[in-house]
């Protein structure tokens, strides 16, 4: 999926149709693709880019998946764990949208609560629900704070 | 619809009503048929002696009726329905349903489905509202709860009734002074929120060292369930409890209060003493618990 172009930059191929999501956090491409459900034996034509020099970021991930637009509710995931992340969607060869992401205020259904005893983690027909402070996730059901590591928290 | 599920969810301004309308209770303000034809559900899923009987001697007082389930075994949550499906069924019951639960967010999610109030009688480890007011209102009795300094002895890091009662005493400026054994102190979370909220909080590690500044000290049970062994819990228990050489040299208005039960944390003998007000807090059960319950079905 990718060249070396003569001017010595590292390149991945433009896609057709699809997302191309840029400026990741640098190391965050991997947990990116996990939140999508994107793992090795699903069927999506991927090119991922790590630690590329980013003048706003200094390194940044990028990520395209090809035949596939990613909707709202995947994007507000992604932005937990890159919050700089630009989404464009691909059609014919041409960006038809470009849009940053944002952290919702509350996230449902998004995070799995860590507290074993939580309600959330029964059998009960409840989504987890977080709301998005500075100082973490607090679950609204059990009061749990999630201040790090998000991403391993992601359902 | 009025549910009372966590102290995160009262302003001061809530709970100063809802002491004063317990007061009223309490001072027999009030018609003893308020809730004549009113039935409130008794949901019990874990074990309880005063909360439970509380609520029904409230009920009974304000002239109400209650039904009630008072374990797992004997409901259908053995067949395997869920707490959500209990709860919609039961709201076509009764006029209320008071609810204590294994889990916390229970009552939470149980006002989600319920069609009628809630009001949690404690979820797992998590909140414990109506207790947190008859705590309140023992203290309130006694001295305006405004500037005082609290002492929280015990179990700080799994016991609910310490970290509700702290978020309540967060909105009357008191000083908090926590004294906990190595392992159960205050979760790092609930300090900060503390002190986010302004509180002053001085973290102790011998209750001998600060109980002569304290105007109340709460104790709590240490849970034998948490320790290994016997040995190591009565190594922590007995490096803290409450006997009459503690109290020399206390203020003369010192309040000893306890949630209950009490499991060899505070001196028999303590019980002969003016600070013991462990025994009136429970009572204060049953008008905080009427305020609620009518407040809820009014």
């Amino acid at each position: 999926m990718s060249r070396k172009d003569p001017s010595g930059g590292l390149l991945i191929s433009p896609i057709r149709n699809g997302t191309v999501i840029d400026h990741i956090t640098a190391g965050e491409a991997l947990n990116v693709l996990r939140i999508l459900g994107i793992t090795g034996s699903t069927r999506e034509c991927l090119s991922i880019a790590t630690n590329v020099e980013s003048k706003r970021l200094g390194r940044k991930d990028i990520v395209k998946i090809e035949n596939r637009e990613l909707r709202t509710e995947e994007v507000d995931r992604i932005a937990l764990i890159a919050p700089h992340a630009k989404i464009n969607i691909i059609r014919d060869l041409q960006v038809v949208e470009k849009k940053g992401v944002e952290i919702p205020r509350v996230l449902r259904g998004v995070v799995r609560c860590p507290n074993p005893g939580c309600i959330t983690n029964t059998n009960e027909p409840v989504e987890s629900t977080f709301e998005v402070l500075d100082k973490g996730l607090h679950c609204l059901y059990c009061d749990w704070l999630i201040k790090n590591d998000i991403a391993n928290h992601i359902i | 619809m009025y549910h009372i599920i966590s102290i995160h969810d009262f302003e001061r301004s809530d709970l100063d009503y809802l002491l004063d309308r317990a007061k009223e209770f309490d001072t027999g303000g009030y018609r003893s048929r308020a809730l004549e034809d009113k039935l409130a559900a008794l949901l019990f899923f874990e074990p309880s002696t005063r909360t439970r009987m509380s609520f029904a001697t409230a009920m009974a007082r304000l002239g109400g009726r209650w039904i009630s389930v008072d374990s797992v075994e004997a409901s259908s949550i053995v067949k395997g329905e869920t707490l959500a499906d209990t709860i919609r069924v039961m709201s076509n019951y009764a006029d209320a349903i008071v609810l204590r639960h294994p889990k916390e967010g229970a009552a939470r999610l149980a006002s989600e489905f319920a069609t009628v109030p809630v009001i949690n009688a404690g979820d797992g480890a998590g909140q414990h509202p109506s207790q947190t007011l008859l705590d309140l209102y023992t203290i309130r009795q006694s001295m305006p709860i405004d500037g005082i300094d609290v002492g929280l002895l015990g179990d700080l890091r799994y016991g609910r009734t310490a970290h509700s009662l702290a978020l309540a005493l967060a909105h009357y400026g008191v000083t908090l002074h926590t004294i906990a054994p190595g392992g159960l102190e205050m979760p790092a979370s609930i300090t900060l929120e503390l002190r986010e909220h302004g509180m002053e909080v001085v973290e102790h590690a011998d209750v001998g060292e600060v109980i002569r500044d304290l105007d109340v000290l709460y104790v709590t049970r240490i849970q034998r369930e948490r320790f290994p062994d016997s040995a190591s819990y009565y190594n922590v228990a007995s490096s803290y409890r409450i006997t009459l050489d503690l109290l020399n040299g206390v203020r003369d208005d010192l309040m000893i209060l306890h949630p209950l039960p009490r499991a060899g944390e505070i001196d028999s003998a303590v019980d002969r003493t003016p600070y013991a007000r462990y025994f009136e807090q429970a009572k204060n059960g049953v008008p905080v618990r009427m305020a609620l319950l009518h407040e809820v079905m009014k």
